[in-house]
């Protein structure tokens, strides 16, 4: 089963929440899809751990073959190449690798090189298997690498696998989520964060996934994304009360299931909603 | 000489335009001839890359400088490989940019930004 | 006009809460959220006005004709965004499609085109002689790098005359952080003082050296870590990055954000260390 974990807004507690589950649920897989600024792996602290290169296509052009015609540089449709004193100079960080430089020079002169924008690495820490994704620093986009990272998911079928998703709503969100079975939507007690809520509760709609909500830095007084959801009719699967201990252990990159019962319960139970959420969905004429 | 510098409109009151490849308008300036003569840029409809078509188009109507307040990476790439020099202008009448390029008060533009790296589709 | 942009590289560091309290100090007139995947600074700034809205469009899409589509499976085959699908014929992921119109041209019988396509909304708020600029990323879509710089332009092009404007920055290193860099003239990180935080401050401060922008480095909530702040501190003294004061937990801040108000509109702790973190930022502006 895939989980995945969400929140629109950043430092709600995806991380916390997605490491979490995991540890807790012990013989399970964190997939870290936040390719730009990964952190699950500075919790788990895995070990040996194997490096993968993602790489991106590059166009490559044969100067013996090339007449100058420009078909490549007019095709581009991202301005990625230019044509200069009789060479067509590839600008790398442009290009978007759809090979349509390729397919359109009439003397074949075009092919293409790799080009490394970023890794995969893959380790374990007793009974979780680790696998995070980090983006190079300059590079524009991470949905190479989440590709990657979520096709050896799928390789794993009967496992338990919790995807710690990128904030926001975007294309990249949208990459992680794909494979989801179920998803949980992180939300704190802020106007900004029932704002982005109202994002992500879009988006998983969008795509038909089941999912549900854990409030987190419940404190008291209003609580808007609380209101929100009993007013949605929207699952709240738990909701997890400010605690200054839980910043201060996760700031310090404990994982909290791993030091104390409490916690260890709370997310226990959380992984056993969540089990009965999916199957209440499966189940015909439920 | 062919001069050319981003404008905001393509009439002869214009000023110079803040941006390089996102500029509407283009005015080449003949230093002989003193004629001058606007083109539409197309580049500044593009989702990425803008900077390089435009200076693509600057190649393609074989400019020699380009008076500009800024310039980014890219499009300083593509200019540098044509052997266009940049310099950079001081205020917004475009006159007085000529007139001071061609009395040599204009200095050549060194602070170039990087690419925007906006990519479409990502 | 000087333009501060407001980063963070991790989420959640307090970025929009700064900004929002920095344009009640400073009184400023030109102000806009380059975070368009999640706007926030409109829930505080925008309040009771109406924004002049202006449809963003993307990158095109490609369309399949069914009447034409022969089933050849060519484009398919030639897609590297896994955009075309077979459901009721061949359909195209509008998600996915990143408009490089190869199935266009490789299509034998022109069943593929390339169709504009609308990405988001631009919104401009105008009041009196301000103007905030913001925009809505519609999801899925991917070009928030150009949509940022659309934000900046509709700023820029109402308030030149202005001589400061701030800029709430979004989170990640990616194409919208590269695009709202440009341009800038300095850029304020606010830091958590957390391994993770930490971790992602310094991976923006690596993408604001590249884009050779001068910075300063603030810390939000502080005292929930006092070791991490010290890591913090001691590591800007090293990269020789100013550090400009630190801001601590504060439970009213939340309380001001749900009620409509900057931190700076209600006397809190927060509200005095941002005033402190402003004044020293000025000086260095």
């Amino acid at each position: 089963m895939n989980i995945a974990v969400l929140s629109g807004k950043g430092g709600t507690g995806k991380t916390f929440v997605s490491v979490n589950l995991t540890a807790a649920a012990q013989n399970a897989n964190y997939i870290d899809c936040d390719v730009e600024e990964p952190n699950g792996h500075l919790f788990f602290k895995p070990e040996n751990i194997s490096v993968e290169e993602i790489a991106v296509k590059l166009p490559l052009v044969d100067y013996k073959l090339c007449t100058g015609c420009r078909k490549c540089v007019d095709f581009c449709a991202f301005n990625a190449l230019a044509y200069i004193g009789g060479k067509v100079k590839v600008f790398d960080e442009v290009c978007h690798s759809c090979g349509g430089c390729l397919l359109v020079c009439p003397e074949k002169a075009v092919s293409e090189k790799d080009k490394v924008i970023g890794r995969v690495e893959r380790g374990q820490s007793k009974n979780v298997g680790v696998h995070t994704g980090i983006l190079n620093t300059g590079e524009a986009s991470g949905i190479p690498i989440i590709k990657n990272l979520l096709r050896d998911m799928k390789k794993d079928e009967q496992g338990l696998n919790i995807i710690d998703c990128p904030p926001g709503s975007s294309c990249i969100v949208m990459e992680s989520i794909k494979d989801a079975d179920y998803c949980i939507l992180v939300a704190e007690p802020t106007i900004f964060g029932l704002h982005n809520l109202k994002m992500v509760y879009e988006l998983v709609q969008l795509f038909s996934k089941p999912f549900g909500v854990v409030l987190n830095k419940c404190l008291k007084g209003k609580n808007p994304a609380e209101e929100f959801c009993i007013n949605q009719n929207i699952t709240i699967l738990c909701k997890i009360v400010f605690d200054k201990m839980l910043g201060t252990e996760n700031s310090n990159a404990n994982i909290i299931v791993r030091e104390n019962v409490e916690y260890n319960e709370l997310f226990t139970s959380l992984l056993a909603k969540v089990h009965k959420e999916v199957q209440y969905e499966t189940t015909p004429g439920a | 000489m062919k001069i050319v510098i981003p404008v905001d409109e393509k009439t002869s009151g214009t000023g110079v335009c803040i941006s390089f490849g996102r500029a509407p308008y283009f005015m080449f300036y003949d230093t002989e001839t003193k004629n001058s003569e606007f083109l539409l840029n197309s580049a500044a409809e593009s989702q990425g890359g803008a900077g390089i078509k435009a200076a693509q188009l600057l190649v393609d109507n074989r400019v020699d400088v380009l008076l500009s307040p800024r310039c980014g990476q890219n499009a300083a790439e593509v200019l540098s490989a044509a052997n266009i020099k940049i310099f950079k202008t001081q205020g917004t009448s475009v006159m007085e940019n000529i007139q001071d390029f061609a009395a040599g008060k204009l200095t050549v533009l060194t602070e170039i930004h990087e690419g925007f790296h906006n990519h479409g589709g990502r | 006009m000087k333009q501060l942009l407001v980063l963070s590289g991790k989420g959640g560091t307090g970025k929009t809460t700064f900004v929002s309290a920095f344009i009640k100090l400073a009184d400023a007139h030109a102000y806009a959220d380059c975070d368009v995947d999640a706007p926030n600074l409109h829930l505080l700034m925008g309040q009771g006005i109406s924004p002049e809205e202006t449809d963003y469009y993307g990158m095109p899409k490609a369309v399949i004709d069914a009447k034409l589509c022969i089933g050849c499976n060519k484009c398919k085959s030639s897609c590297r965004f896994d955009a075309i699908v077979v459901t009721n014929g061949y359909m195209v992921d509008h998600f996915a499609c990143e408009g490089c119109g190869v199935c266009a041209a490789i299509c034998p019988d022109g069943a593929v085109t390339m169709q504009p396509a609308i990405a988001g909304k631009l919104k401009l708020y105008r009041q009196q002689n301000k103007a905030f600029s913001t925009a809505q990323l519609k999801m899925g879509s991917g070009t928030s790098g150009k949509l940022v710089t659309e934000v900046k332009k509709a700023m820029n092009i109402k308030m030149q005359k202005q001589d400061f404007a701030i800029l709430d920055g979004s989170p990640g290193i990616g194409c919208p952080v590269i695009a709202s860099l440009s341009g800038v003239d300095f850029v304020l990180i606010v830091a958590e003082p957390s391994m993770s935080g930490i971790s992602d401050m310094k991976r923006i401060i690596q993408t604001a050296k590249i884009m050779q922008t001068p910075m300063a480095v603030t810390i939000n909530k502080y005292d929930t870590n006092l070791t991490k702040s010290e890591e913090i501190e001691g590591f800007c003294r090293e990269e020789k990055i100013p550090f400009i004061g630190v801001v601590p937990f504060d439970k009213r801040a939340v309380e001001a954000i749900n009620s409509g108000n900057t931190i700076v509109d209600i006397d809190c702790v927060s509200g005095r260390a941002v005033k402190e973190v402003y004044e020293k930022l000025i000086k260095i502006l």
